[in-house]
């Protein structure tokens, strides 16, 4: 059955994966979003669903042991905050690499170094650019409320299975920590051994005399084959693009111009185009909840409609990249953003739009 | 007239065979490395244990990041060093698996030290096979954590300076010390008696898990003649005189 709860988004996190069906979650403490394995700990899965709940050495370790789990066709995640997430690198780049679906969450903090532990979006480009070495990508899932939060774990198994790849749940420190009424899925069972030998037969389940060995693996010595593999993985990002790309539009339709923002900040743009409205500026909102696949495509088609587009991130100005990518110059795209933690108030973002189009 | 082949390798006159877990590939280790025969040790042990369907192996990344290619089983390849982190993954998922890892002395005891030592002071219940030839095989003979005191390698081809380079690292010793594990040996592999003796050590490690006794442990002193520059005699001759004093075999804990 499902069920309203008041909660933090982290808490909500934990308990969307046990009622998903998740069957590890391997972690490492780091503020802002230790909540996520002390919820998984207090309510002791492993004696309810079976699920395993294990606090890891490191986040190098947690990762390759995501590595271990996924490779045996089981969902697997983890979460941390960004200082966590560059020690992930690696092996997130050899889960791409071996083509293994899993989940992680980054609850942002801001950077760099260790930085601060306030809310903040400048793993923007970590995040869509792949973050590890060679040529892949995540899957970006950019929640904007305690409700996404849960939502979106089984969201990012579904794609993560269906292209086998790893997805990222880029939350920040923001909607990790507020509490919000949250809608809660009820319990789904987790996949049998035997469901999974055969829905995934991939996996290394223990080799039988029906079937070759299964080989979780990133390494081809041969150049050819692995450009060929190459190819396959950019295949995959091309298909992501025309099936999976989501977005959300607030007040676009007779927009003169566009704010651009996700997660935490597309909260506060909302306010924004309000207090713009009431100005009388035609203001809109495209917030996109795939960052990887990007919605490009309707960037581009609004271009066509508006006289200028503000992209509005807690960061140096990262998104506002794909941004003016998306448009290529048919429209001005400008930056607006705050850094270190601080988060900008719909006034800020009102008086940034206006200085930057409407003034001089 | 001379014997062909052929007229030799009748069935009736066979008298040993190819390990049946073995797969056709060529090994690609260099003549004379002990790898071949640990590889083949394990595939052994995993037949006759009769264990082949419940068993999970994850390779390195080192000589042997291709054992993979040899051994009809399913297999994970790590990333350098975090063999013991993915074995965890497996075996906290498919507790009912035979998990093994397989790594090198850089690997193991360098850049994954601290997924080593944590995996054995959880005692994860699971086989840790640890070759140690005191050098980097793959990459071309650089200083590993277990070169010995003098021994060149390439980056530190005046021999190790411990005052400049630190002292040879006793990976096997120190986790002999932790709880978590049940069953810590040191072997060799260069002689028939010392096959014979792995051959049991990792016939027992495997028969651990069953028991669900935490981490065994079984280091492997090894040879690397390329890395040494020695040929296969003389490299076996050399670490008999300078690898096992510091490097002792026998069983230093079994619970």
């Amino acid at each position: 059955m499902s069920e309203l709860r008041l909660m933090k988004g982290n808490e909500a996190i934990a308990e969307a994966a046990i009622r998903y069906g998740v069957d590890g979650y391997f972690g490492y403490p780091i503020t802002p979003q230790s909540e996520v394995m002390e919820t998984l700990m207090d309510l002791r899965p492993w004696e309810s669903t079976g699920m395993v709940v294990l606090q890891a050495e490191s986040e190098i370790a947690s990762i390759n042991m995501m590595y271990g789990g996924a490779g045996c066709g089981k969902k697997v995640m983890t979460s941390s905050s960004s200082p966590g997430i560059s020690l992930m690198q690696e092996g997130l780049s050899y889960l791409a690499g071996a083509e293994l679906p899993c989940v992680v969450v980054n609850v942002v903090r801001g950077g760099p170094g260790l930085g601060t532990i306030q809310p903040a979006q400048s793993d923007y480009a970590q995040a869509v650019n792949g973050g590890g070495h060679g040529d892949y990508n995540l899957i970006v899932l950019a929640p904007s409320s305690v409700q996404e939060m849960a939502d979106f774990v089984e969201l990012a198994f579904e794609l993560a299975f269906k292209y086998r790849n790893p997805a990222m749940i880029l939350s920040d420190g923001m909607i990790g920590q507020m509490m919000e009424k949250v809608e809660l899925k009820p319990q789904k069972t987790r996949m049998s051994n035997e469901e999974i030998a055969e829905k995934y037969p991939w996996a290394t389940t223990g080799k039988p005399s029906s079937r070759e060995r299964n080989i979780i693996t990133s390494v081809e010595l041969d150049p050819y084959a692995f450009e060929r593999f190459n190819n396959k993985v950019q295949a995959k990002y091309k298909q992501m693009h025309k099936e999976d790309v989501r977005f959300e539009q607030f007040q676009c339709e007779d927009a003169e111009y566009l704010l651009v923002a996700y997660g935490s900040s597309a909260r506060i743009c909302q306010k924004s185009v309000q207090l713009l409205r009431e100005k009388g500026i035609k203001a809109g909102l495209l917030r996109p909840i795939t960052l990887f696949p990007f919605p490009g495509v309707e960037l581009e088609k609004l271009a066509g409609q508006v006289k200028g587009m503000l992209a509005v991130e807690l960061s140096a100005g990262q998104l506002v990249r794909d941004v003016r990518l998306a448009v290529n110059g048919k429209v001005p795209v400008e930056h607006f953003g705050r850094m270190g933690g601080v988060i900008h108030s719909p006034e800020e973002v009102v008086e940034a739009l206006e200085k930057n189009f409407l003034k001089g | 007239m001379a014997l062909e082949v052929k007229d030799i390798i009748k069935p009736e006159n066979l008298v040993y065979a190819k390990t049946k877990l073995l797969t056709e590939r060529m090994l690609h280790y260099c003549p004379g490395c002990t790898h071949g025969v640990v590889n083949k040790l394990i595939a052994e042990v995993i037949d006759e244990l009769n264990i082949q369907e419940d068993t999970i192996g994850v390779t390195p990344v080192g000589c042997s990041v291709l054992l993979y290619n040899y051994i009809e089983i399913d297999w994970h390849e790590a990333a350098h060093g975090r063999a013991p982190a993915v074995g965890t993954g497996i075996k906290r998922l498919r507790p009912e698996k035979y998990v093994f890892t397989y790594q090198g002395d850089g690997d193991l005891a360098a850049i994954g030290t601290a997924e080593t030592i944590h995996a054995c002071n959880r005692g994860e219940n699971m086989l840790m096979v640890f070759i140690n030839n005191g050098i980097y095989g793959m990459t071309g003979g650089q200083m590993a954590p277990t070169t010995l005191e003098g021994m060149k390698a390439s980056t530190c081809p005046f021999g190790r300076d411990v005052e400049h380079d630190g002292n040879p690292l006793n990976m096997t010793s120190i986790v002999a010390t932790l709880p978590g594990t049940c069953y810590v040996t040191r072997q060799a592999a260069h002689t028939a008696p010392a096959v014979r003796k792995l051959k049991k050590a990792l016939r027992k490690a495997f028969e651990n898990q069953k028991d669900k006794k935490g981490t065994s442990f079984i280091e492997v002193v090894a040879t690397c003649s390329s890395g040494w520059k020695m040929n296969p005699v003389q490299s076996n001759k050399w670490m008999e005189a300078n690898m096992f004093p510091i490097y002792p075999l026998g069983d230093i804990k079994d619970v």
